[in-house]
């Protein structure tokens, strides 16, 4: 029996995990959260942006999902707050706030 | 049928490695390696494998080699020695942790410092915690059988763990010795085809491999290798039982010798077992009740099996061929202490360190650990536990 990655999570027993760790199937990372490492978050400012998309390639994370052409609402779940996004935009239509956590 | 033969030990292992046809051998091909890749790149250039043959610029590289080959989902495999071993840890426990079979030839050598290549175990007991199988040979014939076991042990599905065939270096390396091969076809027949679950090239799932493990994981994944090492005992001897089916020669996790009714014994590692047989025999002519225990799998560790052969022994010695630098003894003698901790009645056990970077052990040396024990038995006076034997010395030394 594999285990799917959604099945495991930090009450899983041992016995339970897969083999070394070993993950069989693709896309796992969408299920880890790790927007939560963020202290600095891009703040996309929609009147500025010219959607030349030069910000999605940039983005080591993909968390600037592109649909129908262009650029939506950053993918908060998976974004660090590198800034890179921010460097690279020729429209300062991405500005950098501090993280405020809930 | 079994074809006689002469053999050195690096072509015996060599020779099984063309016959089990592995996917990819990936090697660092010069010194300290061993002659085992150069037979084998022979072997490649002939056309008689299918392998692919990665000469590699070190051996940290060629173990991550047969880690990747591995994870895709064939056999690979390699042989070093010494500090090409140390030279392999850092990817000696991913591949561990990965668990993937991964097959490694060692031929004993010392580790330098100082610079020294000829025979210890100090290579691979300085590994003997990286979550590798590792099985130890007495002669060439146990270095070819033990490397047609390999595989199967390794890749039982409840084990999926690496092992390491150690044979002495230039005593079963070099020498060359009468040996009986099989036939390629009864070997292929044995050793079977590898089918892992999972393997990076499987078309319907992919498959991550040695993922970064955080906190509330890594440890179940380590639970998880610990269990596998127990698992392994049974995987051992289930191949050994059913290679003596097949071939027709014995194994098992250690060889008693004379043991029966044994009152002084030695346990050790490797060639000096032939060494020691020889003195038991010209002792038991002599009416002195002496016997041996060749280990043969050191990881995993046979302990209850050890006690209990050692359990009627009065007095006992384990030859160290490597030093741990403890202050109180060698990596088998605090395992096999270890072991024998929870017997009703213990026999009395010393440490001798031997045999480092190839000084010579002849029948006379072990005669003396013998005549030792025996008057150990005699007096009741133990004396020192953590003895060294065979250096020059200006003072006189127990042994």
């Amino acid at each position: 029996m594999i285990r799917k990655a959604k099945d495991i999570n930090e009450e899983t027993p041992w016995q339970e995990m897969t083999v070394g760790g070993e993950i069989p199937e693709g896309g796992t990372a969408r299920l880890t959260k790790t927007g939560e490492w963020r202290s600095n978050v891009p703040v996309w400012e929609q009147d500025k942006c010219k959607q030349c998309l030069l910000c999605v390639p940039y983005c080591p994370d993909s968390s600037i999902p592109v649909t129908a052409g262009k650029r939506v609402e950053f993918d908060f779940d998976h974004c660090k707050g590198c800034g890179i996004c921010w460097k690279v935009c020729p429209f300062e239509a991405i500005r950098m706030e501090k993280e405020e956590k809930a | 049928m079994s074809i006689p033969d002469r053999l050195s030990g690096n072509e015996a292992v060599a020779h099984a490695m063309r016959q089990i046809n592995p996917g990819v051998f990936a090697a660092f091909p010069i010194t300290p390696s061993t002659e085992i890749p150069q037979y084998f790149a022979q072997f490649v250039a002939d056309g008689l494998v299918d392998t692919e043959y990665v000469p590699v610029e070190s051996e940290h590289s060629s173990m991550s080699t047969c880690m990747g080959a591995q994870a895709a989902g064939v056999r690979a495999i390699t042989a070093t020695s010494s500090a090409g071993l140390a030279f392999m840890y850092e990817v000696l426990y991913v591949v561990a942790s990965a668990r993937l079979p991964v097959t490694l030839a060692c031929v004993n050598r010392t580790l330098t410092g100082p610079i020294n290549i000829n025979n210890d175990h100090s290579d691979s007991m300085g590994a003997r915690d990286a979550g590798w199988i590792q099985i130890y040979a007495e002669n060439n014939q146990e270095a070819y059988d033990n490397y047609l076991q390999a595989m199967r042990i390794a890749e039982t599905p409840d084990v999926r763990l690496p092992i390491m065939i150690c044979q002495d270096g230039f005593i079963t390396s070099h020498a060359v010795e009468n040996i009986l091969l099989e036939e390629d076809a009864a070997v292929k027949a044995f050793v079977g085809e590898y089918k892992p679950e999972n393997f990076l090239l499987k078309h319907e799932n992919p498959l991550a491999v040695g993922p970064y493990d955080t906190c509330p994981y890594c440890m179940e994944h380590k639970v998880q290798l610990a269990e596998a090492m127990k698992h392994a005992r049974r995987a051992v001897l289930d191949v050994a039982a059913d290679f003596e089916k097949t071939f027709g020669r014995k194994y098992g996790f250690f060889e008693e010798y004379r043991m029966e009714d044994a009152e002084v014994a030695l346990v050790l590692i490797g060639s000096t077992a032939g060494t020691a047989k020889a003195c038991v025999e010209t002792l038991r002519a002599q009416g002195i009740k002496a016997g041996l225990i060749k280990l043969r799998v050191f990881r995993p560790f046979p302990a209850q099996e050890l006690a209990a052969a050692l359990s009627h022994v009065k007095v006992v010695a384990v030859m160290d061929k490597s030093e741990g630098y403890s202050a109180c003894g060698g990596p088998l003698y605090a395992e096999t202490l270890s072991a024998c901790y929870d017997l009703p009645v213990r026999p009395t056990m010393i440490n001798v360190v031997y045999g480092l970077a190839g000084r010579d052990c002849a029948v006379e040396d072990i005669e003396r650990v013998y005549r030792h024990l025996l008057r150990i038995l005699e007096t009741g006076e133990t004396g020192e536990k953590y003895i060294h034997m065979g250096q020059r010395s200006n003072e006189q030394e127990v042994l």
